[in-house]
């Protein structure tokens, strides 16, 4: 689940308790409230600019290929600097986790930057890729692993980690050996392991595959998986920064924040902080499916307009813009937006929650005027009843309540008052549960009633005329 | 109730003259579904599947087992678990119930704590497969793309409905969610190999290819205009060869 989204901006008043009756009055503050100052717009990022400059596989993935693109340059000197150093260049940096949640790394990095107490530390990477839309991490692993290996060694020294475990999905085997081939080349070449690129610091690297499970991107779960148990979401707190992989302080991250890692701490923070809209920066993979004339993977700058993305990079809708009926923006857990407000969004964290939908993975599924937009939602419904891990009742139920009405809904099976009815179950099953699969579920289903009604409602219509004759 | 329930269906039935318009009305009453899981939790002893068939890793594996536990820390060797499973299920091409009594007798747990781990992920067949396990994602962002005449390519191909093994045990055909290669949908996965930007005849060809013993087609994207996931055609990026060492490095590095 690597489009685990961010609920600690969205507590609900009524979770506060008595406090939640005086925050009533006020307006609810988010980050997209403020002005941003500086950049306006993103787009057009020149190609020396890129990191991931092997995305598409035309050159050498191994060892030799990569110190050719400038992986491992100077990786001594960065890890000499110290972990003070690279958490401050991550922080200056900008970088907000790109699994979904957005969270600021540096900050996330500095978690760890505590005390030992004498447990050992782990760096565990997070590659259970498996949200609907996205495919990014996937190109990394299988064209680019060097860049995730430097990166597990620049992130480990930074929170002191003895180790990284990389907790791949189980269908990617051919992207797990890339990799494990990359890490063994690593080893070898000295650059990871004891002294590691002659630094002194010792850090070792393990690959672990997952075996089919979506839940396993959501972080307690991968935790839980890789200690040889159920993927099933521990409660926070203790957070995994104090109690996580076998008890013992941990950080789970993304494969792309880790792997762009390097490439900032060489270029500088403030080289990365140039791209995109203040507290949106950086450069970021897109995957672009659905209907579109050339789906793609590609890296852009952050705060891209959608419509320059699409047009200009997967050759535009099929059919031409003005087929375009909506757009997943950031994988299958965001909302759905509407042609209108695809006209002028921005692809960046505070746009995209300004229109009420998310950022996400950054994964767009792009669908025109021909699709049935109720049966593509209802088939994401079954994607999360078949994923949701069992253990919180409002998930469990709530997602299969939800995949009843909407296959009704699909064929207008209905009545009309049952679109509100969806609307409170997705409600009550959104923040109630452990983890954010639940939230995941409710939020496509949301989208869809709050753009899409009348599409429901007269289908619902058309199948009654249908009945009555 | 069955008779009443029977009267009223031919009480409708005259008012309507016709079955289907009155089945369509008739609504099923909401309840919790007794299976959710796409297979059965429950193991029956079988022929082939019981606790006294026998089943020892083979020596290459064994020493695979050494490598796998080496990278746990002691005390934690349970972490183990999936990729021992993973172990045996490609030993056989199946995992079962005594290949995870044996999974547990090396990690020293109970059994119960390896059946959880079994039954919770879906990679684990606890049936045998097919020579070839055809999984088709039929997710949202495949089906845009026409994941259906894929699906229904390849059941045709392959003689075997979905979720079933052919008569001739060579492929089994079953629908997966995302299997992550969204910009190169519609795709299918056969063993540990994907086949993307496929149509209904490249996928005719692949089952067929497969079906006829052929060597196995190349995976990958099944268009000749694509290598991996850059836009069919004309690339709109990374068009200059990649810069060098120190490119744009700082200063006080």
């Amino acid at each position: 689940m690597a489009g685990v989204l961010a609920r600690c901006t969205r507590i609900p008043r009524r979770q506060l308790g008595l406090v939640g009756t005086f925050l009533n009055a006020q307006q609810p503050k988010t980050y997209s409230n403020a002005p941003p100052e500086g950049k306006k717009v993103g787009g057009n990022l020149s190609d020396e600019d890129r990191i991931f400059t092997n995305l598409y596989g035309r050159h050498d993935w191994r060892l030799k290929g990569s110190l050719q693109r400038g992986d491992w340059y100077k990786t001594k000197e960065i890890l000499d600097k110290g972990a003070d150093w690279i958490i401050n260049e991550i922080k200056v940096s900008g970088l907000r986790g790109r699994g979904g949640a957005g969270f600021p790394s540096g900050m996330k990095w500095s978690f760890m930057n505590k005390p030992s107490d004498g447990r050992p530390k782990y760096l565990v990477v997070n590659a259970d890729e498996g949200e609907p839309g996205t495919c990014k991490d996937r190109e990394i692993l299988r064209h680019d692993p060097h860049k995730l290996v430097e990166g597990c060694l620049i992130a480990g020294r930074a929170m002191g980690a003895c180790a990284a475990y990389i907790y791949i999905r189980g269908e990617f085997y051919n992207e797990a050996s890339n990799l494990q081939v990359a890490i063994a080349e690593a080893y070898q070449a000295g650059l990871i392991g004891k002294n590691s690129c002659g630094s002194g610091y010792d850090f070792d690297i393990f690959v672990q595959r997952g075996a089919g499970a979506y839940i396993c991107g959501e972080e307690t779960a991968l935790i839980e998986s890789i200690e040889g148990k159920q993927g099933k979401p521990r409660l926070k707190p203790p957070f995994p920064a104090d109690v996580g992989l076998f008890g013992c302080p941990t950080t789970v991250t993304n494969v792309e924040t880790v792997a762009v890692s390097p490439t900032i701490c060489r270029r500088g923070g403030t080289w990365f902080a140039s791209f995109g809209r203040p507290r949106n920066s950086g450069t970021k993979l897109y995957n672009i499916s659905g209907h579109v004339n050339n789906p793609c993977t590609v890296e852009e700058e952050m705060s891209v307009p959608l419509k320059e993305l699409i047009e200009k990079h997967a050759g535009g809708v099929i059919g031409g813009w003005d087929n375009l009926l909506g757009v997943i923006p950031g994988g299958s857990s965001t909302p759905i937006i509407p042609k209108t407000v695809c006209d002028e969004v921005l692809m960046d964290f505070d746009d995209l929650v300004r229109v009420q939908s998310s950022f996400g993975t950054a994964a767009v599924i792009v669908m025109n005027k021909q699709t049935d937009v109720i049966k593509a939602i209802a088939r994401l419904i079954s994607f999360y009843k078949h994923e949701s891990c069992g253990q919180c009742t409002p998930c469990r139920e709530g997602i299969n309540w939800m995949y009843k009405i909407m296959w009704r809904f699909v064929e207008g099976n209905a009545e009309e008052h049952e679109i509100d009815m969806l609307w409170e179950i997705s409600k009550q099953i959104e923040l109630h549960t452990i983890c954010a699969l639940g939230d995941g579920a409710a939020w496509p289903v949301q989208g869809l009633i709050r753009h899409f009604r009348p599409e429901i409602e007269s289908r619902i219509q058309k199948f009654k005329c249908v009945a009555a004759n | 109730m069955n008779l009443t329930s029977n009267r009223v269906i031919r009480v409708l039935l005259l008012k309507n003259c016709s079955l289907s318009k009155a089945l369509k009305n008739v609504r099923g009453v909401q309840s919790s579904a007794g299976r959710l899981s796409d297979h059965l939790f429950v193991h029956r002893d079988s022929e082939e599947n019981n606790p006294n068939t026998p089943f020892e890793f083979n020596e290459a594996n064994k020493k695979r087992v050494e490598a796998i536990l080496a990278i746990y820390p002691e005390g934690h060797k349970r972490g183990a678990m999936m990729p021992l499973l993973d172990l045996a299920q490609r030993q056989l091409g199946w995992l079962p119930i005594s290949a995870m009594h044996k999974v547990a007798e090396i990690l020293k747990l109970p059994n119960m704590r390896v059946y959880e781990v079994a039954t919770f992920y879906t990679m684990f067949n606890r049936q045998p497969v097919g020579k070839y396990h055809v999984q088709v994602c039929t997710c949202t962002p495949c089906w845009l793309r026409g994941s259906d005449e894929i699906l229904q390519a390849v059941t045709k191909a392959a003689n075997c409905a979905v979720g079933h093994t052919s008569a001739d045990k060579l492929f089994t055909v079953i629908e997966v969610e995302c299997l992550g290669a969204c910009a190169n949908a519609p795709m299918l996965q056969v063993n540990d190999d994907y086949y993307e930007d496929l149509t209904a005849e490249t996928t005719e060809k692949i089952i067929n290819a497969l079906k006829n013993g052929q060597d196995k087609p190349p995976p990958g994207p099944q268009v000749s205009s694509r290598f991996a996931a850059e836009p069919a055609g004309q690339l709109t990026t990374l068009t200059s060869p990649p810069p060098g060492p120190g490119f744009k490095i700082r200063s006080d590095l």
